[in-house]
C-alpha cells in the first residue's frame, strides 16, 4: 500500500459538517448576553456586574467539581456560563453578592448534573437555580429593587419612588397605581429599561436586538418569543378589557422578565421541545400560564414558574407531537 | 433569466464547490492495463460470470450474465484476456467476486449495433435496456430494465429526468448536460415511450444555468418540460424531486411508482441514448475528480478502471490524504485503498485533506430540533437515532427509520457532531435482517 494512503480515514457518511457547534452556540449565547448587561450596569450601577461575575463563577466552579467527578471535561462548552449569567439576571440588582453565586451551584450541582449534564437536564438550570433561591431567601429576591440611577420621565419615577419596586410588584398590591403604568412615557420607560426590575430583565429593546442575531442563526428559534408574547399580549388584552387586570396589555408585555425568559430562557434548546410544533404549544403554554400567576396567582410576576411547568411537559410534548411524515 | 423554482420541505443549504470542475470539458481516460470488473455494480443478484480465465474478450463481450428477477448484465470495458475470477475490495467496504482483464491494447470491440427506438414496441426498448445492462447511474445502480416494468397495476403518467446533481463538488451531470443536451433528451424520449408516460419534465437545480439554457433550447423538440429546482439538497433524491415537480408525495414505504412517476438520472438516460444510437453496452462513465487533487476534472473512464488511475489522471493528491471518497461528501462511501474499481454506480471521486476531515465526535444532543428541521421526510433524526444506541429497535421502527434515505442531512447539521446516519443505518441492518 502507497504509504499515503495507510493514513485514510473511514467513517459514515456525511463527510462534511456544518460549523455550528455546541460551544459556538453557547458562546454566541452568552456573547449576546452582554448587552443585556451593559444596560444594567448602566441602569443600577457597577453592582450588577459584581453579581453577574458571581453567577458565572459559581456556575463554572460547579461544573468543574462536577468534571473532576466524573472525569469529562464539558466546562469549556460554555452552557455553564450562559446559566450563571441568567442566575445573576434573575436576582434584584440590591441583592447580596453570594446571592447569585448560591442559585448558580444549585443550578448546576442539583438541577443539571445528576441528570446527566448538558443535554439531559428537564429544568432550565437557571430558573431551578432561581425556584431555589426565591424558596431560600425570599427577603433578598423580592427586596433590593434599585430605581434606576437615570430616571426618565417623572410619572415613572414617581412610581419608582413610592416603593422602590417593580412595575408588577406595584401593580399587584396598589392596583391604582396600574394607569399610571400604562401611559405612554410609562410604557417607553418600560421598553427602554428606565425602571425597576431583576438585572437583566430591566430592557426589553436591549433584550430583543440581543436576540436578533441568534434568532438570525436560528441559535433561537423566534416561534417560543413570538408565541409566548402574543398569547400574554392576547390573553391580558382580553382581561384587560373585561376588567380583570388593570395593566394593559403592552405594560404587561414590557414590564417584568417576559422579554429575558421569552428570548433566552424559554427558548433554551435542552429544556423546549424539538420540534417547530411543539415549540409552538410550548410557548403558549409558558404564556398561560404567565398570565395566570400574573393575575390570580400569589406572586406578581409568573414567567419563570411558567417555564419551569412547561419544561416538565416538553418530554410529553416531543412524545407527542410529531413533525409530519413525509408520505403520511 | 427569472424562473419560478421549486423545491421540497426541509433539506440543507451545503457549501458547493462545483467551481472546481463545473467548466472542464469531460476528457477521456486512456484504458487501463488491467480492468477490475465486479460482478455485483448493482442493486440485487450478483451476475454470473460467462467467462473463463484465459478467454480473450473485446469492449463491450458480456462477462457477467444477470440471474433472477434485480440483476444485471455486466460487460467487459476493454479487449483482452481474462486472467482470473476472485474476490476484490468493493467500494460498500466488503470483497464481490471480479473479472480480471488484462489490456491487449488492441481496443477491438465487439460487435454493436445500433437500433432504431422509434421502430420497436416498449417491452423491445426494455429488452434492449435489460440486455446492455443498463442500471441508475446517479448513484444507487438499481437496474433500469427492472425500474421499467412495474406490476401490471402500476402506470407511470410521468416521468423526469433528474438533473439536480444535488450532491456538493459533483459535476458530472452537468457536464453531461451542457456537453449532451440532444443526446439525453433523446435518452428521455426512449425511456418516456418504453413507459408510455404522458408527460415528461428535466429537473435541473439553479446553481446550472448554463445546462438549464441548454435544456430549454431542446426540450420542445422533445416534448420535455425544463423545470428549474432551488439548489438545496437533497434535491435529487427520488422522493423530493417528485414532490418539488408534481407537488405529489411518494406514500411511506412505498415506490415512486405508486404516484405513477418515473425518475431516472440524466446520466443514465445519455446511456441509453447510446444503447440505441450505437449499440453500445454500458461499460463506460463519466466520473468527476475533485476536492484536494492538482487537477480535478471530469473524466470518462472505463468501469473497472482502479480509482488509483484517476487520482493519477487528476495530478495525484494535492494536500496530505485524509479521505478517498466515491460519490459525493453527503452520502459517498470512504475508502481504505486506491485499488477500488470504478463501477457503473460511481458518480464521483471526492479526495478530502487530512485538515478537512470531520469525524463523529458523537457530543450529547443538546436538543437544538436542527435535524428535526432539516430532515426531508419529517423525522426526528435525533430520537430514532437514541432509540437505535438504546437497542429499543420496535421504538426506531414506529418513529419512522425506515423511511430514512440516510441524506445525511441531520448529521450535517448537528451541532454535537453526532453519528446520527450510522445509528440509523444500522437500526435499519437489523430490522431488513428481522425481516427475513
Amino acid at each position: 500500500m502507497n504509504p499515503s494512503t495507510a493514513m485514510l480515514k473511514v467513517s459514515v457518511s456525511p463527510h462534511i459538517r456544518s460549523v455550528d457547534n455546541i460551544s459556538r452556540i453557547m458562546y454566541s449565547v452568552v456573547a449576546a448576553l452582554m448587552l443585556p448587561l451593559i444596560g444594567a450596569v448602566y441602569f443600577y450601577g457597577w453592582c450588577t456586574l459584581w453579581l453577574t461575575l458571581s453567577g458565572i463563577v459559581g456556575a463554572v466552579l460547579a461544573e468543574l467539581i462536577v468534571n473532576l467527578i466524573q472525569h469529562r471535561f464539558t466546562i469549556v462548552d460554555g452552557s455553564a456560563i450562559i446559566t450563571g449569567i441568567l442566575v445573576a439576571f434573575n436576582v434584584p440588582p440590591g441583592a447580596p453578592w453570594w446571592l447569585p453565586f448560591a442559585g448558580s451551584i444549585f443550578a448546576i450541582l442539583v438541577a443539571k448534573a445528576p441528570f446527566g449534564g448538558l443535554g439531559h437536564n428537564i429544568l432550565n438550570p437557571a430558573l431551578a437555580g432561581r425556584a431555589f433561591l426565591m424558596a431560600s431567601w425570599p427577603n433578598f429576591m423580592t427586596k433590593g429593587w434599585l430605581t434606576p440611577i437615570r430616571p426618565a420621565g417623572s410619572t415613572v419615577s414617581g412610581v419608582a419612588t413610592i416603593t422602590t419596586a417593580t412595575p408588577l410588584g406595584v401593580t399587584k398590591l396598589q392596583p391604582k397605581l396600574a394607569s399610571m403604568l400604562n401611559t405612554p412615557v410609562a410604557l417607553k420607560a418600560m421598553f427602554i429599561g428606565n425602571i425597576g426590575g431583576v438585572v437583566g430583565e430591566t430592557s426589553a429593546l436591549l433584550i430583543l436586538v440581543a436576540a436578533l442575531p441568534l434568532i438570525f442563526k436560528k441559535y433561537i428559534d423566534w416561534r417560543i418569543p413570538v408565541f409566548y408574547i402574543g398569547t400574554v399580549f392576547a390573553l391580558t388584552g382580553i382581561l384587560y378589557e373585561v376588567g380583570v387586570t388593570p395593566l394593559s396589555p403592552l405594560a404587561h408585555v414590557l414590564a417584568g422578565g417576559l422579554f429575558l425568559g421569552a428570548f433566552f430562557m424559554a427558548t433554551d434548546m435542552v429544556t423546549s421541545p424539538v420540534t417547530r410544533k411543539g415549540k409552538i404549544i410550548f410557548a403558549i403554554g409558558c404564556g398561560i400560564i404567565t398570565v395566570a400567576i400574573r393575575i390570580w396567582g400569589g406572586y406578581p410576576e409568573g414567567v419563570s414558574y411558567s417555564i419551569l411547568l412547561m419544561n416538565i411537559v416538553t418530554p410529553l410534548i416531543d412524545r407527542k407531537v410529531r413533525p409530519r411524515r413525509f408520505g403520511t | 433569466m427569472k424562473l419560478k423554482r421549486v423545491t421540497f420541505h426541509g433539506g440543507v443549504r451545503v457549501p458547493e464547490h462545483k467551481e472546481l470542475t463545473e467548466d472542464k470539458p469531460i476528457e477521456v481516460l486512456p484504458e487501463p492495463e488491467l480492468a477490475i470488473i465486479p460482478l455485483s455494480q448493482h442493486t440485487g443478484k450478483f451476475a454470473n460470470p460467462t467467462v473463463k480465465p484465459g478467454d480473450r474478450v473485446k469492449i463491450g463481450t458480456k462477462i457477467g450474465e444477470l440471474q433472477g428477477f434485480i440483476s444485471a448484465n455486466v460487460h467487459s470495458s476493454i479487449a483482452g484476456k481474462v486472467v482470473k475470477i476472485d474476490e476484490h475490495p468493493h467500494l460498500v467496504g466488503t470483497t464481490v467476486p471480479a473479472v480480471f482483464i488484462e489490456n491487449d491494447g488492441s481496443g477491438e470491440t465487439d460487435e454493436f449495433t445500433p437500433k432504431d427506438w422509434e421502430a420497436l414496441s416498449p417491452q423491445e426498448i426494455i429488452e434492449t435496456i435489460k440486455e446492455a445492462g443498463i442500471v441508475g447511474l446517479g448513484g444507487a445502480a438499481f437496474p433500469t430494465h427492472v425500474k421499467l416494468s412495474p406490476p401490471p397495476e402500476k402506470r407511470f403518467h410521468s416521468m423526469i429526468l433528474n438533473g439536480a446533481e444535488c450532491e456538493p463538488y459533483l459535476t458530472i451531470d452537468y457536464r453531461l448536460m451542457v456537453e449532451h443536451a440532444k443526446e439525453i433528451l433523446e435518452g428521455g424520449a426512449i425511456i418516456r415511450k418504453a413507459l408510455g408516460a404522458k408527460t415528461a419534465y428535466i429537473g435541473i437545480e439553479d446553481n446550472k444555468p448554463e445546462a438549464i439554457e441548454q435544456m430549454m433550447k431542446l426540450a420542445s423538440e422533445y416534448d420535455f418540460e425544463v423545470v428549474v429546482l432551488r439548489t438545496k439538497y437533497p434535491q435529487g433524491s427520488e422522493k423530493q424531486l417528485i414532490n418539488a415537480i408534481t407537488g405529489k408525495e411518494v406514500p411511506s414505504g412505498g415506490l415512486p411508482m405508486d404516484v405513477g412517476v418515473y425518475v431516472q438520472n440524466v446520466g443514465t438516460a445519455y446511456a441509453i441514448y447510446e444503447v440505441f444510437s450505437k449499440g453500445k453496452p454500458l461499460y463506460e462513465r463519466g466520473v468527476t475528480v475533485t476536492g484536494k487533487v492538482k487537477e480535478p476534472k471530469n473524466l470518462l473512464v472505463r468501469i473497472g478502471t482502479p480509482v488509483r488511475k484517476l487520482i493519477e489522471a487528476a495530478g495525484g493528491y494535492s494536500e496530505p490524504l485524509g479521505k478517498l471518497i466515491i460519490g459525493g461528501p453527503m452520502m459517498g462511501i470512504s475508502q481504505y485503498t486506491e485499488d477500488i474499481p470504478v463501477v457503473k454506480g460511481t458518480t464521483g471521486i471526492v479526495v478530502q485533506s487530512a485538515a478537512e476531515v470531520t469525524l463523529p465526535l458523537d457530543l450529547p444532543c443538546i436538543r437544538c430540533g436542527f435535524c428535526v428541521d432539516v430532515c426531508p421526510m419529517g423525522l426526528v433524526p435525533t430520537l430514532v437515532a437514541d432509540y437505535v444506541r438504546v437497542n429499543d429497535i420496535d421504538a426506531a421502527e414506529e418513529w419512522g427509520i425506515m423511511d430514512c434515505m440516510e441524506c445525511g442531512s441531520c448529521a450535517y447539521v448537528c451541532p454535537a457532531k453526532r453519528n446520527l446516519v450510522h445509528y440509523i443505518k444500522l437500526g435499519k441492518t437489523i430490522i431488513m435482517k428481522r425481516r427475513k
